[in-house]
């Protein structure tokens, strides 16, 4: 099968470098990678990640209208392809953006379709940005653009004189493509263990729609917005006893978020409040609670060519004293406060052509990290070859990154782009 | 005493001019007024030639966009072409004259606008043998400027920095045109004195009015390696708006650019 896909894929490299499409240039890249588990796990298959990997990208300007199709052909050696699911990612297709883009007045932007969304001020850390991530490409070697995954939505952008506007409002709701057990084995709090590709969660997605909003103002080269977002937890966060499957609970959030020149480097602080509406009380123990996160993080450049940023993340749990009263016995209980610190190192040298970058998480509270180094050299104009790993650790199984240490994988990859 | 010879230094350039009635201040802000400020706004494609000194190559193709703002202040519109790579990234530089420039970089594939750091401005630009402040400019405040000599043609200048950790050269020698104020060669010693580097305008053509640089180099004496810039579909004076170079637009590339 994989053989099969990744023939297929090379065909249509061959002839796509050189075509175009309705007189446009057809652009993009084949990638091909491999990593290998550093331990076992007898859950899962010894590499997290096999694949090669095609994307096409064609773009149009018209006179009125802006099309954008950018499509990943897929042939991946470590899940079933068989089920072709655009919003899992799983199959031979991974559809990227396919949208329109127009201005229907000049103070006004409209992009409807597959698109990427992104917002907010973190560094791989998200507070305000209740887009959909793909978890499962983050820990496994993909390139890091791979974190976020596609919306199929309508944003609509704003630009009166006294700030800007911006609506993304999703039909149809989209979670994160997240730790299943079908690549990574995850902690399961019913069993008291990990469990992988014997129990690969099939949760309930919920019907309804979702809107993000917000309204953002440059006052002076600081950027300052204020968020608002109603739809629902974008992970499993929830369980349905009836059923026994996991559930994405309602969920609204409130936030705003800073970024701007301190000294001689940038600073960016962000806080948001999770209302978790299926549990205004926090008595109930099969839906989170509401959470205050806060990120605070300053970047700046340390020696020549050398850059650090360096994050502080809290994540508070509401109604603390509800939540350890209706805990079921047995489950261990998180910290009322959870907070991690972030540190990024990134070094470029031999004119550009190398970047070394180090991304680490710790965990403080729960005692757990997640190490991210990288290499990419680019050979030529053309040709980049890389090479890393994900690390993880933890005292404890259940810790969010704990729960990964047998994740812990390194990978190698080389991309042609064109 | 320290401070008193300062003094006696930062006076010495005004003196050597009142001399022989020449102004050297002027002339530097002259070459800066000509170099990054011509027209109202100006366009332009670039297609740069990174040379290693080994035989290999590099190329970077874009297209800038450039609006004189308020005084000294500026903002740059970058998008990038080719490599394949780095093709539709966008770059925004809101050039400020008394701090830091604000700089944000877009990244398509994830859709995130990225603000980036103040960053050392004698930090290579894209790869090439090009740094920042070839680029932008650099204040004509920064240093002391000396003439040294004059010819029919040219002003030849000596530009020592007032801060001298700031900065990798100890000083630098400036040739610059007479009648069109443009510098057409710089070069630049390292702490040692030693000649390093140096900077070329190879061709000048006369463009809207505005004699203007279509083909330059830069050379790294120390490992044979050189750039090529060259210049094509320059215009100035495109009436560009200052909503183009924000945030909206850094999101979805401009006509302007395309």
């Amino acid at each position: 099968m994989f053989t099969k896909a990744a023939i297929l894929i090379s065909i249509t490299w061959l002839s796509a470098v050189t075509m175009s499409w309705g007189g446009e240039p057809l652009h993009g890249f084949l990638d091909m990678r491999a990593g290998i588990r550093n331990q076992d796990d007898p859950q899962q298959k010894d590499s997290p990640l096999t694949e090669a990997r095609l994307q096409l990208d064609w773009n149009r300007l018209g006179k009125h209208i802006e099309w954008q199709v950018r499509a990943d052909l897929l042939a991946d050696d470590v899940v079933d392809q068989d089920d072709l699911d655009l919003d899992r990612g799983t199959g031979y297709l991974d559809l990227r953006e396919a949208n329109m883009l127009f201005s229907p007045a000049p103070w006004a932007d409209v992009k409807a379709g597959r698109q990427i969304l992104t917002w907010g001020t973190g560094d791989l850390l998200f507070i305000n940005d209740l887009f959909p991530k793909d978890w499962q490409s983050f820990f496994s070697g993909r390139d890091e653009e791979y974190l976020k995954a596609p919306s199929d939505a309508v944003f609509i952008s704003l630009f009166p004189a006294f700030a800007n506007i911006d609506i993304a409002y999703t039909p149809r709701f989209d979670s994160d493509r997240h730790i299943s057990g079908e690549r990574f084995s995850y902690w399961n709090p019913l069993t008291g263990g990990s469990s992988g590709r014997d129990a690969v969660i099939d949760p309930i997605h919920p019907d309804g729609d979702e809107i993000s909003l917000r309204l953002s103002k440059n006052i002076a080269g600081y950027e300052t917005a204020a968020y608002v977002h109603d739809g629902f937890w974008k992970s499993p966060a929830g369980f349905d006893g009836a059923t026994g499957r996991a559930t994405f609970p309602a969920l609204r959030s409130y936030g705003a978020s800073l970024r701007g020149p301190l000294g001689k480097g940038l600073l960016h602080a962000e806080a948001g409040y999770y209302s978790s509406r299926d549990d205004g009380n926090g008595d109930n123990p099969l839906v989170p609670n509401d959470e205050t996160r806060l990120l605070i993080g300053y970047e700046r450049e340390i020696a020549k060519e050398l850059t650090a940023t360096v994050q502080y993340y809290l994540e508070r749990l509401n109604q603390y004293n509800d939540y350890l009263s209706t805990l079921p016995e047995g489950m261990p209980a998180r910290d009322e406060n959870r907070d991690l610190i972030t540190l990024r190192l990134t070094k470029t040298a031999m004119s550009q052509n190398l970047t070394l970058s180090l991304f680490t998480f710790f965990g403080r509270t729960d005692k757990d990290g997640y190490m991210r180094p990288s290499i990419r050299y680019k050979l030529t104009d053309n040709w980049l070859i890389t090479a890393g790993g994900n690390i993880f650790w933890g005292d404890e199984p259940h810790t969010f990154f704990g729960q990964f240490e047998d994740a812990s994988n390194t990978y190698a990859g080389a991309r042609y782009s064109f | 005493m320290t401070e008193l010879i300062t003094l006696f230094l930062m006076f010495l350039p005004a003196w050597a001019a009142a001399d022989n009635g020449i102004d050297v201040q002027e002339i530097v802000e002259k070459a800066n007024r000509a170099s990054y400020y011509a027209g109202k706004d100006g366009r332009a494609d670039v297609t740069m030639t990174i040379h290693d000194g080994k035989g290999g190559a590099r190329e970077r193709a874009f297209t800038i966009l450039r609006l004189n703002t308020r005084g000294a202040d500026q903002k740059f519109y970058v998008y990038f072409k080719e490599p394949a790579d780095v093709r539709k990234m966008a770059y925004l530089v809101w050039k400020n004259a008394n701090r830091d420039d604000d700089r944000w970089l877009w990244l398509p594939a994830m859709n995130l606008v990225k603000r980036i750091a103040p960053g050392d401005k004698r930090t290579s630009f894209v790869g090439s043998d090009f740094v920042y402040e070839d680029v932008s400019g650099r204040g004509t405040e920064e240093d002391h400027h000396v003439l040294i000599k004059e010819t029919d043609t040219q002003y030849h200048l000596k530009s020592t920095p007032k801060d001298a950790g700031s900065v990798e050269f100890s000083y630098y020698e400036l040739w610059i045109d007479k009648t069109t104020h443009l510098p057409r060669k710089a070069e630049y010693y390292d702490k040692q004195g030693k000649l390093y580097r140096r900077v070329e305008a190879l061709k000048v053509e006369q463009i809207d009015d505005h004699p203007t640089v279509v083909e330059s180099k830069v050379s790294d004496l120390v490992t044979g390696g050189y750039t090529i810039n060259r210049f094509t579909n320059v215009s100035y004076d495109n009436g560009y708006n200052e909503r183009i170079f924000t945030e909206r637009f850094l999101r979805r590339p401009p006509r302007e650019i395309r």
